[in-house]
């Protein structure tokens, strides 16, 4: 009965997604007040329909109502709560429902906050961001509906694939999609502005906000996948140039790009049009995020869904909203007037050369994925496109940019003065210096290129903190004055800081673990030692161990360093009961050195067992880098200037006051 | 022939993907190169998981045969590490395996008339993203923009004059 309803919600929330997108943009096309205002409680309504869906299916699943077809393929009665919760959107059909009720959830927030909006401009957004979710909407009840019973109900189910039982597999899908479908919203303003043909910097200052979130859940999302990945997959590794993961990470090169280049154009009025289209891009990249991950048309780790009916449907809407878009564009573009000049030294400058190299880097990545597909769907040769090309591609067009981004800060708007610029980042140069001598000293014999990019990330992470100290005159004026400077200083100024520290913190992350990383594969008998990195591993030997849905083998390893008290590292091999699946649970010892990694293999002839080391030196610089990123995100969101719909008129007021 | 082998590759990546294991159930998954496929010579050994790193495991989801653990990767490490003993080149021995599985097998593209593009790509892009950019500000100031920014002494001034009430007559006197 539940699952019923939930299934009428749904149908009813495309009903009314029809409605919202139709009536409100003729309203806006006819200037009718009343035909407008309905978009806000269409909006509201859908949301809400869209929640009693959601809650529908995930009651089938905590329930494990096995008469649901899709509980059956996915879940299990022994599964526990959390991941029987997460396998909503663990499989395909679930993981489409949780897309277009974060596209309503959206959607119903511009409707609630966007109290400033011009009634027009609002009642367009909220009609494109209606058309949007009457697309998913189809597709979900036509390809790939969750609420379809199968009669007779089977006794359990077929359960959720083990590696995704995992709690930050958990969490990923909601905050990889709340940033996929988030960047939705900037492209509803930017289809909006199109057809009203009006576009000025308060555009950018509403479209802000919303970018910066979608930003701020698609880091995060990225950065709780790389870590899944790292030690789930037991492998090691961080980032696998996965088509898949290069999926979410066009978006968010492009997304960051939008970010910077939306800045422009609401302190300056310039670079509108590029905007426009970057907004659009930005999530013709996500659709195609969707498009490549669901349609099955990779073949890669993450791709579950093979079933080439949707995948043509997903294409479709990927074709109207990106070209439709796009065809928009280049009718209207012509009108938009360009505003303020600038000098290419400048800050204006600065963030055209940060939107070249990452729109460059985006479309690197997109080719090095696509490329493989297009040439095998038109001559039919197969060729492999791999970390290899990616690295050659994709880190020399992000060396320029690490470079030039402590500078962007320092230049004034409209002229800047490099060599003013570089006197104040002295001290981070002299760091930089410093990290590149000693990391040569240390790891003499080593990777050539590494020290330079570590002292690259230090460069980055001291140009951040030395922007923020010549802000508040740290060392120039009394300390008092200092730290009330500091209090005064506006919140998305230190969102910026944070951000590009942790880009910087990101860097020296990956090249030291990289270039660093040390590895041992041997075979271990109970009661041998093994030396690595200042480690002394000691294999004290194995016990079987059961799970609430697994039986598994644990090793038993005892770590010290230099005459610690010992650490207990418990690797292990599982083999959960539904589906029968073996994986593997690295035991891993974290500090901030690095990370000694233990993998625990098969059990030799002789009575050892396979076992693998890896030190990975500084590796979780890189999550803490996001995560620094996201915060950054969060301290700029939280500033009053930003604040979701605050009116435009009202930046030179909270300019000039002196604290926020 | 290819089209056959892409099938029966497409086979398994399907069972893959349905939960069904290939490999058998107590082999541990993510446990790539084995301790008996190490070569005494390390330097030797070096050289055989690099080149590992840049070989397709041809019945994986996009993985190096250095990362996999399916028997072909397996059986593919140890070939290469034979042809590295009887004293094969790093090239010679990226050359053995390509002509015995196709360029398939290659994660770092060779450069050829089907993949120029490719690697061309990125050097395009960029070259046409500098040149939209460069153009875009050279005709910014013939717009409605002033033709020339001001000079640090105007800009001075101009601030002088916005921000005092008596500033135009020090204007006038400067």
């Amino acid at each position: 009965m539940i699952v019923e309803l939930g299934h009428f919600a749904l149908v009813l929330a495309l009903l009314v997604a029809i409605l919202q997108m139709v009536v409100p943009a003729w309203g806006a096309q006819v200037r009718d007040a009343r035909l407008m205002a309905v978009a806000e409680p269409a909006a509201l309504c859908q949301f809400g329909l869209l929640l009693v869906a959601f809650l529908a299916l995930m009651n089938a699943y905590v329930t494990s109502d096995f008469s649901v077809a899709n509980v059956v393929a996915n879940s299990h009665s022994t599964k526990p709560l959390l991941y029987r919760i997460s396998g909503v959107w663990g499989n395909h059909e679930g993981s489409m429902v949780l897309w277009v009720l974060i596209l309503a959830l959206f959607g119903a927030a511009v409707a609630a906050f966007g109290r400033n909006l011009p009634p027009t401009l609002k009642a367009n957004v909220l009609a494109v961001q209606a058309s949007i979710a009457v697309a998913f909407c189809l597709f979900i009840l036509l390809t790939s509906n969750p609420f379809l019973r199968v009669d007779p109900p089977p006794a359990d189910g077929n359960g959720l694939n083990p590696i995704l039982q995992d709690p930050a597999l958990a969490f990923h899908p909601p905050l990889l999609y709340t940033g996929y479908v988030g960047f939705s919203i900037a492209y509803s303003f930017a289809i909006a502005a199109l057809i009203d043909g009006r576009l000025d910097a308060a555009w950018a200052r509403w479209v802000r906000p919303w970018t910066l979130a979608a930003w701020m859940c698609l880091t995060i999302g990225i950065a709780m996948g790389s870590w899944w990945a790292y030690y789930e997959l037991g492998w090691g590794g961080w980032w696998f140039w996965d088509p898949v993961e290069n999926a979410s990470f066009m978006p968010w090169l492009a997304g960051t790009a939008l970010l910077h280049s939306a800045v422009v154009m609401e302190k300056r009025d310039a670079l509108k049009v590029w905007t426009i289209l970057l907004a659009i891009l930005t999530f013709s990249l996500s659709l195609m995020g969707t498009f490549l991950v669901r349609s099955g048309v990779l073949t890669s780790v993450h791709a579950f869904a093979v079933d080439p009916k949707r995948g043509v449907f997903i294409l479709a809407i990927m074709a109207l909203f990106t070209g439709g878009g796009l065809a928009l564009f280049a009718l209207r573009a012509r009108d938009l007037r360009q505003g303020g000049a600038f000098a290419p030294i400048s800050r204006e400058g600065s963030l055209v050369l940060n939107n070249i190299l990452l729109t460059t880097a985006c479309a690197t990545v997109f080719v090095g994925t696509l490329y493989p597909l297009l040439l095998e769907s038109l001559t039919g040769a197969k060729i492999s496109v791999g970390p290899p090309y990616f690295d050659m591609t994709f880190c020399p067009l992000m060396l320029p940019l690490l470079i030039a981004l402590p500078f962007g800060p320092f230049l004034a708007w409209k002229r800047g003065d490099v060599l003013g610029a570089a006197q104040r980042l002295m001290v981070a140069a002299m760091l930089a210096v410093v990290a590149l001598a000693v990391s040569m000293a240390a790891f003499y014999g080593g990777p050539v290129l590494a020290p330079f990019g570590l002292a690259l990330g230090v460069w980055v992470m001291g140009g951040a903190v030395s922007e923020l100290s010549y802000r508040v005159r740290l060392g120039s004026v009394p300390l008092l004055e200092t730290w009330r400077r500091l209090a005064s200083q506006p919140r998305s100024s230190f969102g910026t800081t944070l951000a590009h520290f942790g880009v910087g913190l990101l860097v020296v992350g990956i090249v030291a673990t990289s270039a660093y990383r040390q590895e041992r594969i041997l075979v271990m008998k109970p009661g041998e030692q093994l030396a690595l990195a200042g480690y002394q591993l000691a294999f004290r030997g194995v016990a079987p161990a059961t799970g609430p849905n697994y039986r598994e083998v644990v090793g038993v390893f005892d770590v010290t360093r230099g005459g610690t008290s010992a650490v207990r590292l418990e690797p292990s091999k599982r083999l959960y009961d539904a589906p029968p699946q073996p994986t593997t649970e690295a035991g891993i010892n974290a500090s901030w050195r690095g990370d000694l990694y233990v993998v625990l293999g098969d059990e030799q002839n002789d009575g050892g067992y396979a076992v693998r080391v890896f030190f990975n030196p500084l590796v979780r610089f890189i999550w803490i880098g996001a995560l620094i990123m996201f915060l950054g995100g969060a301290v700029s969101l939280s500033d009053r200037r930003l604040r979701v719909g605050a009116p435009g008129r009202s930046r030179r007021v909270a300019a000039a006051a002196p604290a926020e | 022939m290819r089209r056959a082998m892409g099938k029966s590759v497409r086979s398994v990546l399907l069972a893959l993907l349905a939960g069904i294991v290939a490999a058998g159930p107590l082999a541990t998954p993510a446990f790539a190169v084995e301790p008996d496929e190490i070569l005494a010579d390390s330097a030797l050994e070096a050289r055989a998981r690099h080149i590992s790193a840049g070989l397709r495991c041809l019945v994986c989801q996009n993985q190096s045969i250095d990362d996999s653990n399916a028997p072909l990767a397996r059986d593919l490490r140890i070939l290469v590490r034979e042809r590295l003993e009887a004293g094969d080149s790093d090239a010679q021995v990226m050359r053995y395996i390509e002509d015995r599985y196709g360029e398939f097998v290659l994660l770092r593209p060779p450069v050829n008339v089907r993949t120029l593009l490719l690697w061309l790509a990125p050097l395009l892009v960029l070259l046409a993203a500098i040149w939209i950019a460069a153009r875009a500000v050279m005709r910014r100031p013939s717009g409605s923009a002033p033709v020339a920014a001001l000079s640090e002494a105007e800009e001075d001034k101009l601030r002088g004059l916005l921000q005092e009430p008596d500033g135009q007559e020090r204007d006038q006197r400067g």
